[in-house]
């Protein structure tokens, strides 16, 4: 990881030259688990101790205004990227700097002040909201536990202009979530994300349990309310047609690893990574071009004990030896993203 | 609706189906005049959103429509015999023989106490007079078909071994292990991964291509029919609003409906500020509304759409449910005919003073076209 960080820092001077604050800066971020069996189990059966590295060394940063989008298939560590993002997970190692805090070593008190300024939006709205309060209460409870504003009748117009925006009516508040269909209720979390008024929201899979018609409605919606107030997202999906259509930058995890990541038009006509490759190739081709497909082999290994090497050589067609013994670094490349491949660096493919 | 319309050399034929919940609130129809059909080793795709009926279409034709559902009205033929009103018995046997399934999520499908060998066993001795040893040859034979690695040994394990893709590989192999003539498939990839998902659709489309299975594949994933399928219909609150060649209802819609969803899927390549966007929700079955289903949502709807059910007719080489067709000739470009449409609202708008919305409606994305 010595080498990535030395491609971060020659990333960084390039978007010093861009003259954009990154909102979000992320330095050889980990998180492990303790999956180890209980002591009794390891003491009479000498069972070791395991972990399972959810996020193992990831950099990124997320420019102000900007979409970053995070895909790759279950088990790869996006959802814990971005609980970590947030802070609902401590780091086991590495660095968060929001606006250039590290919000890591931060204490309950001293993070207060910037949880208010971001926010999470889930997968399954429903499970995120209490479905004994009524959504006027859902939305109301940012404000009332950041004190945002003193008087009820503040709280209520308030409510009733989060409501609107995102295209409900201020009469939908009395009602309780489970009167809304799927993507009223998605709009009912993203008012809720909204009324601390953040500057940056964490999306994990916001649209991925809607219909496709319901999907565009909340895309469209997000993108109206980025523009609007200038928001930062962190957008999660394993969709990659709707990660690239929402993100300037998009990441491609595997394995709680960063394989690549490249502004967004850039990774769709020149992904570099293999695993990048298979995951364009598998999308069903929807203009029946007849485009000649990779079959994708291989499933995802066990996060708990990973392949050596680079964690993708099993499935990799451009593997050798020296791809399962050592650890690719992270370079940089032309289009201004970052690739961790020897292939790649080597120039064989 | 086509009650007339012979289809002797089809397998599947399902006439006018209907099928209704009665409630303590009135009777819902769930399913509203449903015809199609299939021919011997066809696959053909059922999309929509979620609650227009695509799963109950195809609990219906397998015949485990659940109480208190019931079909109302219509016909489903199956190789030239009529099975709606068959005793269970019968049908049982022949669900499994003639008609598998394939369901969503792989690990409900699967009994977690038996092996998965035993349960491919079971199926296989059910359906065929083959001794346990025979039995057993082919169904690692079938494991060995669906690509699942070392099946002489994963014969023995129990489902919760298995990975949801591969899971998924043996419904597969017991949904084609005794060559059925029909497979019906319910969102087979939904619960997969991107990159196994387009294993497990080429593994069915060659699967069923070799054994010469028809396929009913239900899904809301065009892609995936844009990639596997010959032939789509579309269904809205129940009804069906649109069917013909994949290549016709992807790419050149005659259904307004059809063509928001379509456009309103993100396209890997294309960027654009705003995705189509169909306004409102599809509506509840208590609520449908009168005339064509999807006239509230629909921006070119008249005051016949809201009054009258509009029928199926030829159009091009599908069908298609929408009273824009109507004394239209049916050769006509429908990305014209949407065109025109949209110019003349247009124009009678100004004429009316109503200036157009600023909305980003569909009627925008027509002109962009």
């Amino acid at each position: 990881m010595m080498n990535a960080n030395v491609a971060q820092g020659r990333m960084a001077t390039a978007t010093d030259e861009a003259a954009a604050e990154p909102i979000l800066r992320v330095r050889n971020l980990k998180r492990h688990f303790d999956v180890s069996p209980p002591w009794l189990n390891r003491v009479l059966e000498r069972k070791p101790r395991q972990f399972l590295r959810a996020v193992d060394g990831i950099d990124f940063e997320i420019k102000k205004g900007e979409t970053f989008g995070l895909v790759g298939e279950s088990g790869c560590g996006k959802s814990t990227a971005a609980r970590l993002a947030v802070g609902l997970y401590a780091p086991s190692s590495g660095s968060i700097e929001f606006e250039g805090v590290d919000i890591g070593p931060l204490s309950r008190k001293q993070m207060a002040p910037l949880r208010s300024r971001m926010q999470m939006i889930f997968q399954d709205p429903y499970a995120s909201f209490n479905p004994r309060w009524r959504v006027s209460k859902i939305i109301a409870e940012p404000i009332r536990v950041f004190g945002l504003l003193k008087t009820a009748a503040e709280v209520d117009a308030r409510v009733a202009e989060l409501l609107t925006q995102v295209g409900l009516m201020p009469v939908d508040g009395d009602k309780y979530p489970h009167e809304f269909s799927g993507g009223q209720r998605q709009r009912i979390s993203i008012a809720r994300a909204l009324a601390s008024n953040p500057d940056f929201i964490v999306c994990d899979e916001p649209t991925s349990a809607l219909d496709v018609s319901v999907q565009a409605q909340i895309l469209n919606l997000m993108r109206d309310l980025q523009r609007q107030y200038r928001l930062t997202y962190m957008f999660i999906s394993h969709d990659l047609a709707v990660v690239f259509h929402i993100s300037d930058r998009v990441g491609v995890m595997y394995l709680g690893a960063m394989v690549e990541q490249a502004p967004s038009a850039e990774l769709l006509r020149n992904p570099r990574h293999p695993y990048t490759r298979m995951l364009l190739d598998a999308i069903p081709d929807l203009d029946m071009s007849g485009r000649a497909r990779t079959p994708v082999s291989g499933e995802v290994p066990s996060p708990i004990s990973p392949p050596s090497g680079c964690t993708f050589h099993p499935r990799c067609p451009h593997a050798n030896a020296r791809c399962t013994s050592e650890r690719p670094a992270t370079i940089a490349t032309d289009g201004g993203g970052q690739v961790a491949c020897h292939a790649v660096e080597e120039g064989r493919i | 609706m086509n009650n007339n319309k012979t289809n002797s050399g089809a397998l599947l034929d399902v006439k006018g189906l209907r099928i209704e919940f009665p409630t303590r609130r009135g009777t819902l129809t769930a399913i509203d005049g449903v015809s199609l059909s299939l021919k011997a080793g066809e696959i053909l795709g059922v999309v929509g959103e979620s609650g227009a009926g695509k799963s109950l279409t195809g609990t219906a034709i397998t015949g485990l429509l659940e109480r208190p559902g019931r079909i109302a009205g219509g016909e489903i033929h199956f190789n030239g015999q009529r099975i709606d009103n068959l005793p269970s018995e019968a049908m049982r046997k022949l669900r499994g023989k003639q008609i598998g399934s394939i369901f969503q999520d792989p690990l409900t499908s699967l009994n977690p106490l038996f092996s998965v060998g035993r349960q491919l066993i079971e199926t296989i001795r059910t359906h065929t007079d083959l001794t346990p040893r025979q039995a057993r040859a082919r169904a690692i034979e079938m494991l060995t078909q669906v690509g699942i690695p070392a099946p002489e040994q994963r014969i023995d394990q129990y489902p919760h071994q298995f990975s949801g893709g591969m899971r998924q590989r043996v419904v597969i192999a017991l949904a084609l292990c005794v060559n059925p003539k029909l497979v019906i498939a319910d969102e087979p990839t939904t619960a997969l991964d991107v990159s196994v998902q387009a294993q497990i659709i080429d593994l069915l489309k060659t699967l069923c291509r070799e054994h010469g299975s028809a396929v009913m594949l239900v899904t809301h994933d065009m892609g995936v029919i844009a990639e596997t399928c010959d032939r789509v219909a579309v269904m809205y609150a129940g009804r069906l609003v649109e069917i013909g060649p994949v290549q016709e209802v992807v790419k050149h819609a005659r259904h307004p409906y059809t063509r928001g969803l379509m456009g309103s899927i993100p396209k890997l390549g294309e960027e654009v500020e705003h995705l189509v966007q169909i306004d409102g929700a599809m509506p509840r079955l208590s609520h449908i509304p009168q005339g064509c289903a999807f006239n509230p949502r629909c921006p070119y709807a008249t005051a016949r759409c809201r009054e009258e059910k509009p029928e199926f007719a030829n159009v091009g080489q599908g069908e298609v449910a929408c009273w824009l067709w109507d004394g239209v000739d049916p050769a006509t470009d429908p990305d014209r005919l949407f065109s025109n449409v949209t110019l003349a609202q247009r124009a009678r708008q100004q004429a009316d003073g109503v200036g157009s919305a600023p909305k980003k409606s569909m009627q925008a994305c027509e002109q962009e076209v």
